[in-house]
């Protein structure tokens, strides 16, 4: 691992970015995307030794210093790239998938009149993300974390003609930003503590620092628990978490290629992934953690519960990644920072590869993301169609704890719901039952996407887009439910894609697991490694054991019975509880609540304070009311009218003589 | 640098081209501005290439005793170096963005922006009191003239707006400076930097110097000229105005209020943090329900001027660094909003912002330059803007975590407006034909834009090249101020570290002994 090496696995994308997206159109399709792809690649390939080396234990930690950043007083931080175990689990995770996606997208974005400015971005978010992960201080973090952010609304509101597009995206990055506030104010916190934005230095001081108290907003807390609490509010925003989880949904207006990179398998992870780098400092923190298993467990629900009802199938996936994402707060909350990382990194691949194969099947349907009107895709879409089945094994989590055989997602979900059951306290347990429920649902919401999607009867006359493209009506389509629309499967650079990442979804568990969940030497310090409740985690009992196992079949039983054996159950069941149903469906309603409370009422306000307050007040009673007793007193009108410019200038110079003489006198 | 007199040179060069303007014809006048502006920024080089970082405080002092007391005296330490360089850096700008836009009475209007150039220069560099009241007052009349002249329909309107707010400023100074004089003998301003004023006297000299340096800021409530001077100058004007005219109130705080009146300053520092706190909020939602682009963005700079207010009276080294480096980022990145802003006007005269939209179709060049200045703006990593920000508001945390809670709500409502206007204009449909028929940026308009963009990503990425100038002056002005310190409310009190981790749980019976075997 050569610095040389480090240095062109981030900055490789950057130029590619910067390349593709100043050549643009004069560049042209092919050599826009051949130059951000190959980087890609490169940077994939050289990634990959790095992370193997730390697994065999070969290779060390390592920074490398770029260049100077910025000294202030005290206050200084440098750009640098810090390469340890933590790092690069996400250096393999972001090149990985983000290599695949430029591939994918050759096929998916083929007809986009657009492409060097997609794909340049695509670049620039990798760019970003890299440096996120590879920062050694807080602010370098930073600059990754809005980097991110950047290439998020750019990418999100790349489809710029659609109204919905821009909303999404603004959403995204001001929904961001009210996490970023909280960032912010940690890192200025701890600079205040520590004198310091270094992450190591921070760390090795923070226990010393747990029994100290400080003064925030008037009151006197405990110093660790507001820091940790004010970084974690930044954590929330970024992983879309309760309460700041408004705009993942919404971003699914971006191309589905980025669904898959930016809002499920990376950059929605770096809210785990501070809170991983940051674990001895949190681990000083006991009122943050319960605040990160509290936040965590009842977004692994809530998401979950939003989930089942949902029709677009990206938005399904949206959610289940809000709800996954929880899982890897609390299990980090509760102390096994190994276990959520080990579920970043095969949620990663699965997650990844179900949202592509939502892209494969969205576009064999002409662009129709609603699953009421897919149906019996399987024999249409047979390698679309293995590759979901997979992804959809994987995040359900199949497998049998006996056998030591199973999916990625058997693997680290497992080990979550294990370990909160393992850790004993009052909220661990509540989280317990969290993850269980949400793990009935989610292999609920999966197979119930599974089954709408493939199994079945076409139901395709039915969508708008299916119409416009074989120029039918449903009523003039009759008894052909297709209207004769043939849905093709996808061509090569997506297919190959999708198999790389079914090889992860079904491998990355069996593999990895122990390095990632019980190897205290694999992540070599660089996470809060907690040994004692690793072992208590393998020492739960079976009924622990097996209790994903049991609501993984439940929730495919439910889905199965609900849309293959009884179809008819789910709209009798909304007849039934349509209260329930219209809460959950309307997704509890928080983006109605917030435009009550924030967006409406800042325009409100907005207006007040310029035409009452600018206008009404302060012209009024300023320098209109000035003028107006001005003009009054006749004698000086006159002369202040001729000319605002000479009375200026006179009584500057009156003023001037008025002053030397005083001085001479 | 030897004996050569850099600065007055820097001062006579614009003036001459001035006067020389008067007398040209259109085309000549622009060459001969270009050209003199061009000249400036170079020996503009020369001075940042030959300042001794941690050399003398004051370099390139000249002197020149005229009568009682009152003397031609220049000098620049690094605070003012950078303000010179941020003028002679924008000065060619504006005479490119006037280059079409202007073609009536253009000899008179190259005059008008020349004089600027010079008195701009003499503020940064006057060491004298009177000299620096001089310029200070004197570089509005030019901005009087090309609002008043050159302006748009309601110039009147906004120009006695701007003298009002103006006038009462400039009369308290005024008072303040005689008496400054009388009291302390002398009117050099850097003796008087380090002269004791009593305290109870302070009191009276901040505010009156107070009520000009606020007007000129601007800061609420005293802001309501800026929009309308704004919307009414010319492109030019704007960038001149929101890039040097608002940094000499910022200056006025750093080079008198606090080095001067140190007790007075930490006497006022919570007005001062009250009225920006309320101008980042109040502010920045009246930004976002503007329909004029000029207004929005005059608004905005109101909102990040208080954040350099807050700044300046942390009273600490990361806040004053972090304010200049706000008004430097802020000259660059406001001025190339307004000359984005002139751009399209230029095409459609109408600021209206729905008369825009989907220009990233028919404009993609000067969609990216908007892009990069709209998250320069809301403060992205990587931009002038962060650095200054971040470094302001790290500081003031020192001081209250109320006022820099409030004041950080600034990066939520400013991406809030800034992207809310950048959809209007660069993104979604082309609904106005006209909108849609603009051409992209021709050279003259990218050679304005490109040099701006160079050095918005140059302050992001090696803030040092700005930072280093002005480390031992800021240390110095904080050493000048340390005793009047406010006490800061975060109180970090020590305790007894906790023995175990919070996740720590005890190990299983059987595995003890057997630790790590399993």
């Amino acid at each position: 691992m050569s610095s040389t090496q480090i240095l062109l696995i981030v900055f490789l994308p950057l130029l590619a970015a910067i390349i593709a997206g100043l050549g643009n159109r004069a560049l042209g399709n092919t050599a826009a995307k051949s130059i951000t792809t190959g980087a890609l690649f490169a940077s994939c390939l050289m990634s990959w030794p790095i992370f193997l080396g730390f697994l065999n234990g070969s290779l060390q930690e390592t920074v490398v210093p770029v260049l100077k950043w910025v000294e202030s007083g005290s206050l200084t931080f440098d750009w640098a790239l810090r390469v340890d175990t933590l790092t690069a689990v996400m250096l393999v995770v972001i090149t990985s998938v983000s290599a695949l996606v430029h591939l994918y997208s050759w096929g998916y974005m083929d007809e986009d009149p657009d492409q060097p400015r997609f794909f340049a971005y695509l670049s620039l978010f990798t760019f970003a993300m890299l440096m996120l992960v590879t920062a050694d201080n807080l602010v370098q973090m930073f600059f990754g974390w809005e980097g991110v952010g950047l290439a998020s609304y750019l990418l999100i509101g790349f489809w710029f003609r659609k109204p919905s597009a821009n909303k999404a995206a603004i959403k995204a990055f001001v929904v961001n930003r009210v996490g970023d506030l909280g960032f912010m104010l940690g890192i200025f916190g701890t600079y205040l503590v520590f004198q310091t934005t270094s992450i190591p230095d921070i760390l090795k001081m923070a226990p010393g620092m747990s029994g100290s108290t400080i003064g925030f907003l008037g009151y006197r807390v405990a110093t660790m628990d507001v820091l940790c609490i004010l970084l974690f509010i930044g954590a929330m925003g970024k992983s879309a978490q309760l309460g700041l989880h408004t705009w993942l949904p919404d971003a699914m207006e971006g191309p589905t290629p980025v669904s898959a990179l930016i809002h499920a398998a990376t950059m929605v992870t770096a809210g785990v992934f501070m809170v991983c780098r940051l674990s001895p400092m949190f681990e000083t923190a006991p009122v943050a953690l319960s605040m990160v298993v509290f936040v965590g467990a009842a977004t692994c629900f809530f998401a979950a519960t939003i989930g089942t009802t949902q029709w677009d199938i990206k938005r399904v996936i949206a959610y289940s990644t809000c709800s996954q994402l929880g899982y890897m707060f609390f299990a980090a909350g509760v102390g096994a920072y190994g276990a959520a990382m080990f579920h970043l990194f095969t949620h990663a691949f699965f997650k990844a590869l179900l949202f592509l194969g939502a892209g494969s099947v969205i576009h064999a349907m002409h662009h129709e993301q609603d699953m009421r009107y897919y149906g019996g895709l399987r024999k249409h879409i047979p390698l679309t169609f293995w590759a979901m089945l997979l992804g959809t094994l994987a995040i359900t989590g199949l497998g049998v704890y006996h056998l030591k055989l199973g999916f990625a997602g058997f693997w680290s979900k497992d080990a979550i719901i294990e370990v909160a059951f393992a850790r004993g306290t009052d909220l661990a347990t509540f989280a317990f039952w969290m993850g269980v429920i949400a793990a009935l649902l989610t292999s609920f919401y999966s197979w119930r996407l599974m089954f709408l999607t493939f199994w079945g009867k076409p139901r395709w006359i039915e969508s708008e887009h299916i119409q416009h493209s074989v120029h039918k009506t449903p009523e003039q389509a009759g008894e052909d439910t297709t209207g004769g629309y043939h849905p093709h499967e996808s061509p090569l650079p997506m297919l190959i894609p999708l198999g790389v990442l079914s090889v992860g979804a079904v491998l990355a568990g069996q593999v990895f697991a122990p390095q990632f969940l019980d190897s205290a030497a694999f992540w070599a310090g660089s996470i809060f490694y907690n040994e004692n409740l690793i072992h208590r985690m393998h020492a739960v009992p079976y009924l622990v054991k097996y209790a994903a196992f049991i609501v993984m079949v439940l929730g495919f039983l439910g889905a199965w019975y609900a849309y293959i054996r009884n179809p008819s159950i789910p709209a009798k069941f909304v007849e039934q509880f349509r209260l329930v149903h219209q809460f959950v469906y309307n997704k509890w309603y928080f983006d109605e609540l917030y435009n009550v409370l924030f967006v409406k009422p800042a325009f409100w306000l907005g207006r007040i304070f310029w035409v009452k307050g600018d206008k009404g007040l302060i012209d009024r009673f300023g320098p209109d009311g000035a003028a107006a007793l001005v003009v009054q007193g006749a004698a000086l009108a006159k002369k202040v009218q001729s000319g605002y410019l000479y009375s200026y200038a006179l009584i500057m110079l009156l003023g001037l003589v008025a002053a030397i003489t005083w001085v001479l006198v | 640098m030897g004996g050569f007199p850099i600065l007055s040179v820097m001062l006579a060069v614009p003036l001459l081209a001035a006067i020389a303007c008067l007398f040209l014809s259109a085309p000549q006048a622009r060459m001969t501005a270009l050209v003199a502006t061009l000249v400036n920024l170079a020996l503009g080089v020369v001075l940042w290439a030959n300042y001794d970082i941690g050399g003398a405080q004051w370099q390139f002092v000249e002197r020149a005793d005229l009568f009682a007391g009152f003397s031609y005296a220049l000098g620049i330490d690094g605070i003012a170096l950078l303000l010179i360089v941020l003028s002679v850096f924008l000065m060619p700008i504006c005479i490119l963005a006037s280059w079409e836009a202007i073609d009536k009475r253009v000899g008179e209007y190259m005059a008008a922006f020349l004089l600027m150039e010079t008195l701009m220069i003499g503020v940064f560099s006057a060491q004298d009191l009177f000299l620096f009241y001089i310029m200070f007052e004197a570089g509005l009349i030019p901005m009087y003239l090309i609002i008043g002249i050159w302006g748009g329909a309601d110039r009147i309107y906004a120009s006695y707006k701007f003298f009002l707010y103006t006038l009462l400023g400039s009369v308290l100074m005024l008072v303040a400076m005689l008496w400054m004089a009388n009291g302390a003998g002398t009117t050099d301003i850097p003796t008087l930097m380090q002269y004791d004023f009593d305290p109870h006297v302070q009191t009276w000299l901040w505010l009156a110097f107070f009520a000009s340096f606020a007007v000129k800021m601007p800061m609420w409530p005293v802001h309501t000229w800026l929009p309308d001077a704004h919307v009414q100058a010319p492109t030019a004007g704007s960038v001149i105005l929101a890039g040097v005219l608002l940094k000499m109130g910022g200056y006025g705080f750093l080079r008198f209020s606090l080095p001067m009146f140190p007790e007075a300053s930490a006497q006022f520092a919570w007005l001062v943090f009250w009225l920006s706190m309320v101008a980042v909020v109040v502010t920045s939602l009246i930004a976002l329900v503007q329909s004029d682009m000029k207004k929005l963005i005059a608004y905005s700079s109101v909102a990040h001027m208080a954040i350099v207010t807050v700044g300046l009276f942390a009273f600490n080294v990361q806040g004053i660094e972090g304010a200049m480096m706000v008004m430097l980022g802020h000259g660059l990145v406001s001025g190339a909003l307004f000359l984005c802003v002139g751009v399209i006007y230029d095409r459609l005269h109408t600021r209206e912002i729905d008369r825009y939209g989907g220009l990233s179709i028919n404009m993609p060049r000067y969609a990216t330059f908007f892009l990069l200045f709209t998250m320069a703006s809301i403060g992205l990593p990587g931009t002038s803007n962060f650095v200054g920000e971040f470094l302001a508001l790290a500081g003031i945390y020192q001081v209250s975590t109320w006022v820099t809670l409030v004041c950080t709500t600034g990066i939520i409502l400013g991406a809030g407006y800034m992207l809310y206007l950048y959809w209007r204009v660069a993104f979604g449909v082309q609904k106005n034909e006209d909108a849609a028929a603009m051409p992209d940026l021709n050279v003259r308009e990218w050679a304005m834009l490109a040099p701006i963009a160079a050095a918005v990503l140059w302050m992001g990425v090696y803030p040092e090249s700005f930072l280093a100038p002005m480390r031992k002056d800021v240390a110095a002005l904080e050493a000048r101020i340390a005793r009047a310190m406010p006490e800061g409310d975060a109180k970090l009190k020590d305790g007894e570290p906790k023995a175990a981790a919070a996740n720590a749980v005890a190990p299983l019976p059987h595995d003890k002994g057997s630790e790590g075997g399993h």
